[in-house]
């Protein structure tokens, strides 16, 4: 039984602590001023060797794995650099959730407003799904978000997840437009706040206009 | 009921709460580079939307920009020219004040930001770099986020927040001689573990963070990213109030008022912090990392730990890896372990009190000549500074590289990047696999051991080279 809006498919274990952004989306491929090609900077080093030859032992070059959505990632994944480069490059890769025990803080915050899913739960169950995907033969993930849980062939979870970002995973809300509804209550806040505190207004264009 | 200080600059900068975990939280700065804002201002004009205070936001060139000792630069790389030419027509479009690449006062973000007395007390600043926690050392709340939420700031000028924990770390004890601001964050980092303070944001206290010049604070405040920390604040005392009212000149008719405000920037007495650390500042040493994660350091006379001793097999799987990736054995001592480059640079490391720990250090020596060594300071002002005190000069005489203000090799985003192999003693604050080229080995460590490693052409402790002065 599974809900509505469900990501099941294969996945790969990276078990590896405090993978960061770097490593995610190593600098070589920040260099655009759009979104596109993130996909081949996708774990770069670790898909590629110094001559750009694909490494075969690495779990997301062999062929049992080529599908993978969902990665099964060690503690503090997307630690580092707030690059979002790094959450634009899984999508473009394929990947549509990952779990693990933790997520570096601002990648959890781009993540969530990408809609990459991210699944937090204890070591000991990342394990447990580590353990199942690492068999070619058991190596798809079933993740429910209607109903908050994670499964693979021996193991099934509950996660938590909050309304908000349940919602902005559902529903994928614009979230430009929303805090923009609440425009008079900002342009509020600045009259008090300026009001209170006159030397906040304008700092960028005082400090240039000296400074020039 | 009583506050933190994060709780005080949340309720005094939320516009509403959106939830129980959430506000909308005034941003009175926002700090832009080339590289993670292109894809948010086009986000705008897809949407149509106007950017809502053009005159709260900053951008600066640093991140792609190359330091070569010319004083007219030139962007070779196309695309990271574009980044710049970008980033120049989308300030001007938008009326955004801009630091561009031959501007006299570029500089690393979030070097210039404070140097021209942009960051204010009790502020809340965004930018899309991770170390933009850097600010708290001024009382100011200050969040790395993300292009999405670039753009919201562009559109909004606020930031969806959700609100993090407390925690504290008092530091008592003094320094003892040959050891910085920068060993201590180390320290700190290696006791609490990468993720030691994610969720939280950390406020700093205690004699030993007084004790501290405002730039070393920002070392400190700079680095609690590299705990995973979401912000880190210090309290504002006198101190910072000289270094923010001599350069903030735009203050002065305010100041009184200011000060009057400023002074409820702590943390209430009986505050509740969900958790706490302390620390005796007497007990650190200068350190040096060994692995590729920040909180894999130890001090200069230890050795290299075994992974079989490690506390979870996590830790052990990570510090097996780390040591292959950096080419070292369980036991092994860095002193004496040779280097190939030494970068002196960075938002962590590059201000002008740091460039003075390198020219003492560097004074009547020369650099290894086996050793490559690249001084990049953190921004024009520096720049002009160091050669003004007769820095500069030191510096080049000893056979370092002067070069020209960026974040250069703390990330290699331009053409300073290690080779694969080669071994780096840096004064930045990420010694990720790759961080300064692909295969690169990086020892991160404070601006007078990355001296010292120069000259010596080896990891050692200063503190021998300073007994060696001495005599
Ligand atoms: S110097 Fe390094 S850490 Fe600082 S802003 Fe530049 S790249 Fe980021």
């Amino acid at each position: 039984m599974s809900g509505k809006h469900t990501i099941a498919g294969v996945a790969a274990a990276l078990p590896i602590a405090n993978l960061d952004t770097d490593q995610i989306m190593p600098k070589q491929f920040l260099r655009g001023i759009d979104k596109a090609g993130l996909d081949r900077g996708v774990l770069y080093d670790l898909r590629f060797d110094g001559e750009g030859r694909p490494r075969y032992d690495f779990i997301l070059n062999r062929a049992e794995y080529a599908d993978c959505r969902i990665l099964v990632a060690g503690e503090n994944f997307g630690c580092g650099s707030s690059r979002e480069h790094a959450v634009w490059g899984l999508l473009q890769f394929g990947i549509r959730a990952v779990i693990a025990p933790s997520f570096g803080e601002i990648f959890h915050s781009n993540a969530m407003n990408n809609a990459l899913l991210l699944v937090a739960v204890s070591q000991a169950d990342v394990d447990r799904f580590t353990r199942d995907v690492e068999q070619p033969a058991s190596n798809r993930i079933e993740i429910d978000v209607d109903h908050l849980q994670v499964r693979s062939r021996t193991h099934d979870v509950k996660f938590t997840m909050s309304a908000r970002h349940r919602a902005m995973f559902l529903e994928g809300q614009d979230l430009i437009g929303a805090s923009l509804v609440h425009a008079a209550a900002i342009a509020e806040f600045e009259r008090k706040h300026w009001d209170r505190q006159p030397w906040l207004q304008s700092i960028g264009a005082v400090v240039r206009a000296r400074k020039s | 009921m009583s506050r933190t200080l994060y709780q005080k600059l949340v309720d005094s900068h939320c516009v509403l709460r959106l939830d129980e975990e959430h506000v909308l939280l005034y941003a009175d700065l926002h700090i832009m580079n080339e590289y993670t804002s292109p894809q948010a201002f086009a986000g705008l004009r897809e949407r149509g939307a106007p950017v809502r205070r053009p005159w709260q936001n900053v951008a600066v060139v640093d991140h792609i920009i190359p330091t070569h000792p010319l004083k007219q630069r030139v962007i070779l790389d196309e695309a990271s020219a574009l980044q710049a030419s970008n980033l120049a027509r989308n300030c001007e479009l938008h009326g955004i004040a801009l630091f561009d690449t031959n501007d006299p006062l570029q500089g690393i973000e979030h070097v210039i930001a404070p140097e021209l007395g942009m960051i204010r007390p009790g502020m809340v600043v965004l930018c899309g770099d991770s170390h933009t926690t850097t600010h708290g050392a001024f009382g100011a709340l200050g969040f790395g986020i993300g292009t999405s939420e670039v753009e919201h700031v562009l559109a909004t000028q606020t930031l969806v927040h959700r609100v993090a924990k407390n925690m504290r770390i008092r530091v008592d004890g003094r320094l003892s001689v040959g050891c910085t601001a920068k060993d201590q964050v180390l320290h700190i980092i290696a006791s609490i573990g990468a993720q030691g303070a994610r969720g939280y944001v950390v406020e700093f206290t205690g004699e030993a963070v007084a004790a501290l010049s405002v730039e070393a604070r920002m070392t400190i405040c700079n680095m609690a990213v590299e705990a995973g920390a979401r912000s880190a604040l210090i309290a504002p005392d006198d101190k910072t109030l000289d270094y923010v009212s001599t350069r903030a000149v735009d203050l002065k008719r305010h100041l009184p008022r200011a000060v009057e405000l400023w002074r409820d920037l702590c943390s209430d007495p009986d505050a509740r912090f969900d958790a706490e650390h302390h620390f005796d500042a007497s007990e650190v040493s200068p350190r040096v990392t060994w692995g590729t994660s920040p909180d894999q350091s130890i001090r200069i006379d230890e050795r290299v730990p075994d992974p079989a001793a490690a506390v979870t097999p996590q830790q052990r799987d990570a510090a097996i890896r780390a040591l292959r990736y950096i080419g070292l054995e369980p036991g092994a001592s860095l002193q004496g372990l040779a280097i190939d480059r030494v970068f002196i640079g960075s938002c962590t490391n590059a201000r002008i009190e740091d460039l003075r720990e390198v020219a003492k250090v560097a004074r009547g020596r020369k650099v290894d000549p086996r050793v490559r060594a690249m001084v990049v300071p953190g921004s024009g002002a520096v720049r002009d500074q160091a050669e003004a005190e007769g820095i500069a000069a030191e510096l080049i005489a000893a056979g370092f590289e002067w070069r020209q203000p960026g974040c250069s090799m703390c990330l290699a985003m331009n053409d300073d990047v290690l080779r694969p192999g080669e071994r780096c003693a840096s004064t930045t604050n990420r010694n990720f696999e790759g961080r300064q080229g692909r295969a690169g080995r990086t020892h991160l460590m404070s601006p007078a051991m990355a001296a010292a490693a120069a000259v010596a052409g080896c990891i050692t402790d200063v503190r021998r080279l300073e007994r060696a002065d001495e005599r």
